[in-house]
């Protein structure tokens, strides 16, 4: 194994002590460094929204269940989705992309270190104010601590006269801050791509994570934008006394909704872009294929960015908009279903016929197809706007959602910890504990998210803190709840696994999946610079052209 | 495992990428500009909807002198761009001190309007509607134009204590970049407000 590693004979690296160790991760401008400690502080987050989701879930266990007060339930539900959604989802693929797309497009480090340090902190500080809110929510009010009025906080519900106290403050202040860091990063990541490729690395020559993470970070500076201007003029209410949401001063509740989901949709598509980018990658590896249609690949995602920033309203069908409004939104959503379909046409296409390996991050990969599809079917199910006024606000739509964030983007990310795990550590993810964490969440994910489009069906309304017996939904709720035990002793044996696999998992080495992008040439971990040399590609899989040099892929492009 | 070196077969061809300062500032304008548009129409929205007076027919003055500083300022910064790539110092400190005063002008200009609706017509931000609108967005320009100043000072005294040079063009480039959004999102900021607004 030739090492990519600069070693200066004589020298040798004495172990510094941890004080010295906490003071590199706490001001690191690495990007590697960065990107840990971005999935580091999401995994924490995922678990104590994990916790939030499980309350909520021994409190629906049965009918007149009493396990916490009504106002506690309110607060889990905001709390948990404000933190799954921000504080999980966004820093652990912002985690992904700080970490890989500099090493895949053979850079040194972001455009801007200190610019991307300033973005982490910003994010976690947000996190962290949030979940000051427990202690200091209350203020001088006495009312309520952390936020309570979900995490869309429709007005008036925002407004001071129903939020008094800090709560609704402390959750505008964490999701502007955060904000912030967000369009820092994605301006980082911008510019890294189009400004610090390696000779040869042409954009038509990109892996498909780097293109992806590319139209992700175009997207969160047009939708995240939104909301932080949406939640300015929110604080323009409450401690300005303007009146944007203000319905008695002439104010409009719907104009809240409109800004609030022209970031809230394209927000999912920012999630699952990158998803889709873990994907493209993992899949052509364990199918020992390269990715089918890789152009249509990228003109799929780029229209899927387009349309996504025409749908916001499907969430708010029945707030009685005019029939032309419903109809246009009825369609493009409709419409966004297409270059999405294309996609997973073309992972199949790229699995078809190839020498498919079951190892774990295929595995995670292969479910991600499937349930992907059935989200994206109930999501289709849904955009026509009669069925939505039947279902909306139901457990309907829970199930459905959560089957495009649990289903979709969890699994995918966790076929990305599976895969790039040994180049962070140095360590392979051990296979039999991955195994036992794919079957269990597994399980335990369709237990819960299948059987719970029923009661949403059946008619039980998203939100509540609990329902009268009989209607047909005891049973129901209770397989939902073993669903949701299974999930968490699986997300236990993942967290096992990371642990375990950190101090006694079998080396890595260089390239332990003989895969084909640039990340793979240099050691794992990685030395602080990335690369000893600038690499220099021709093709769009370098380590490819480097292990057959009889039959590169530059012959064929 | 096969062994892996890096030793990439290298091309001979030139590769020449933008510079990362540009891009990442027209990433920041996209993303301005994005919450621009969230407050624009937001005022549009509430033209009109406000349940009582003033209105901004009854108050607003088209602040045409004011206007003109700020746009001609996009010129003399452009100007003391070009004259620092061509090494040119005096004349560029000439002309950034120029962009400076412009800008003052401009502000001064929004403070005494404020004022004026303050004191004289009683409108705040939370008088109606318009009142809210308004001084949220022409604030929010304001805000930026505030910002732009600082950085425009910070350069100025770093240019009189000499140490702003060619080599720094190309920052200078990107800041001259943001100066001219801040003054095309006043064009649509006068357009709607005091134009369409009235």
């Amino acid at each position: 194994m030739s090492s990519n590693a600069i070693t200066i004979p004589g020298t040798q690296i004495q172990a510094r002590p941890w004080v010295d160790e906490l003071h590199q991760w706490l001001t690191t401008v690495d990007h590697k460094r960065l990107g840990i400690l971005y999935i580091l502080s999401a995994l924490l987050f995922l678990v104590i929204g994990g916790v939030e989701a499980l309350v909520m879930r021994i409190q629906l266990m049965h009918a007149h269940n009493d396990f916490v007060s009504p106002q506690v339930f309110n607060r889990m539900f905001t709390m948990h989705g404000t933190t799954m959604i921000f504080f999980v989802a966004m820093p652990v693929l912002f985690g992904f992309a700080n970490y890989l797309v500099p090493l895949m497009i053979g850079a040194r480090d972001m455009a801007f270190p200190r610019l991307n340090a300033f973005s982490f902190w910003l994010s976690f500080l947000g996190g962290l104010l949030l979940y000051f809110s427990f202690l200091g929510g209350s203020g001088l009010y006495g009312a309520g601590n952390a936020p309570d009025v979900g995490w869309w906080s429709y007005a008036p519900l925002g407004a001071r006269a129903f939020s008094p106290g800090h709560s609704s403050d402390y959750w505008t202040l964490a999701l502007l801050v955060s904000g912030f860091g967000s369009i820092g990063t994605a301006i980082n990541i911008i510019a890294t791509i189009v400004c610090l490729r390696c000779p040869g690395m042409k954009i038509s020559r990109m892996p498909l994570l780097v293109w992806l993470n590319l139209v992700m970070a175009g997207m969160v500076l047009i939708a995240i934008t939104p909301l932080s201007a949406a939640q300015i003029m929110l604080l323009i209410d409450r401690y300005l006394g303007g009146h944007f949401f203000d319905t008695q001063a002439g104010g409009s509740a719907v104009l809240w909704m409109h800004f609030f989901w022209i970031f809230g949709h394209p927000e999912v598509y920012i999630l699952i872009i990158p998803s889709f980018a873990f994907m493209s990658e993992i899949i052509p590896v364990f199918s020992r294929k390269p990715i089918f249609g890789y152009p249509v690949m990228v003109g799929a995602t780029v229209c899927i960015a387009f349309v996504s920033m025409s749908v916001w309203a499907h969430h708010m069908f029945t707030i009685g908009m005019n029939s032309y409004a419903n109809s246009f939104f009825a369609i493009t959503t409709m419409a966004v279903g297409v270059p999405t379909g294309i996609k997973i046409f073309n992972w199949i296409g790229t699995m078809w016929g190839g020498r498919i390996q079951f190892k774990t991050p295929m595995l995670f990969s292969i479910a991600f197809l499937f349930q992907f599809l059935v989200a994206g079917l109930t999501g289709i199910i849904q955009s026509s706007a009669p069925v939505d006024w039947q279902l909306s606000l139901s457990y309907f739509v829970v199930a459905h959602f959560h089957y495009v964030i649990v289903g979709g983007i969890l699994f995918a990310l966790f076929a990305a910890f599976y895969y790039w795990y040994p180049k962070m550590t140095g360590r392979m993810l051990s296979e039999r504990l991955g195994k036992w964490h794919f079957w269990l969440f597994l399980i335990g994910f369709h237990l819960t998210f299948d059987v719970m489009h029923i009661p949403g069906v059946l008619g039980m309304p998203r939100r509540i803190y609990t329902y009268e017996p009989g209607r047909g939904w005891d049973t129901l709720n209770l397989i939902i709840s073993i669903g949701a035990f299974i999930q968490a002793i699986a997300i236990l044996v993942f967290v096992a696994n990371l642990v375990i696999s950190y101090f006694k998992g079998a080396k890595a080495g260089n390239d332990p999946w003989d895969a084909w992008t640039l990340e793979w040439s240099i050691s794992s971990p990685p030395p602080a610079y990335n690369f000893a040399t600038v690499p220099t590609v021709a093709s769009r899989r370098p380590l490819w052209d480097l292990k057959h040099p009889e039959d590169p892929d530059s012959r064929y492009e | 495992m096969s062994a892996v070196t890096t030793s990439f077969p290298s091309t001979a061809a030139a590769w020449q990428l933008p510079s990362r300062g540009k891009v990442a500032m027209a990433g920041l304008i996209i993303a301005e500009s994005a919450i621009f548009t969230i407050f624009v129409v937001a005022y549009l929205f509430y033209l009109g909807k406000s349940l009582t007076g003033p209105s901004p027919r009854e108050v607003l003055e088209t602040p045409i002198f004011y206007t003109i500083c700020l746009l001609s300022s996009s010129l003399t910064i452009h100007f003391a761009a070009k004259c620092l790539a061509r090494g040119l110092g005096f004349a560029f400190l000439g002309f950034w001190l120029l962009t400076i005063a412009l800008g003052g002008l401009f502000l001064y200009g929004t403070a005494q309007e404020w004022h004026r609706l303050i004191y004289e017509h009683g409108l705040t931000i939370s008088t109606n509607l318009f009142g809210t609108t308004y001084y949220s967005l022409v604030g929010l320009h304001g805000f930026h134009v505030t910002a732009g100043l600082v950085m425009l000072l910070t350069v100025a005294v770093l240019g009189v204590c000499g140490r702003v040079g060619v080599k720094q063009s190309g920052r200078i480039e990107v800041l001259a970049m943001y100066w001219h959004f801040v003054d095309a999102v006043w064009v649509v900021v006068f357009t709607v407000v005091y134009v369409l607004g009235r």
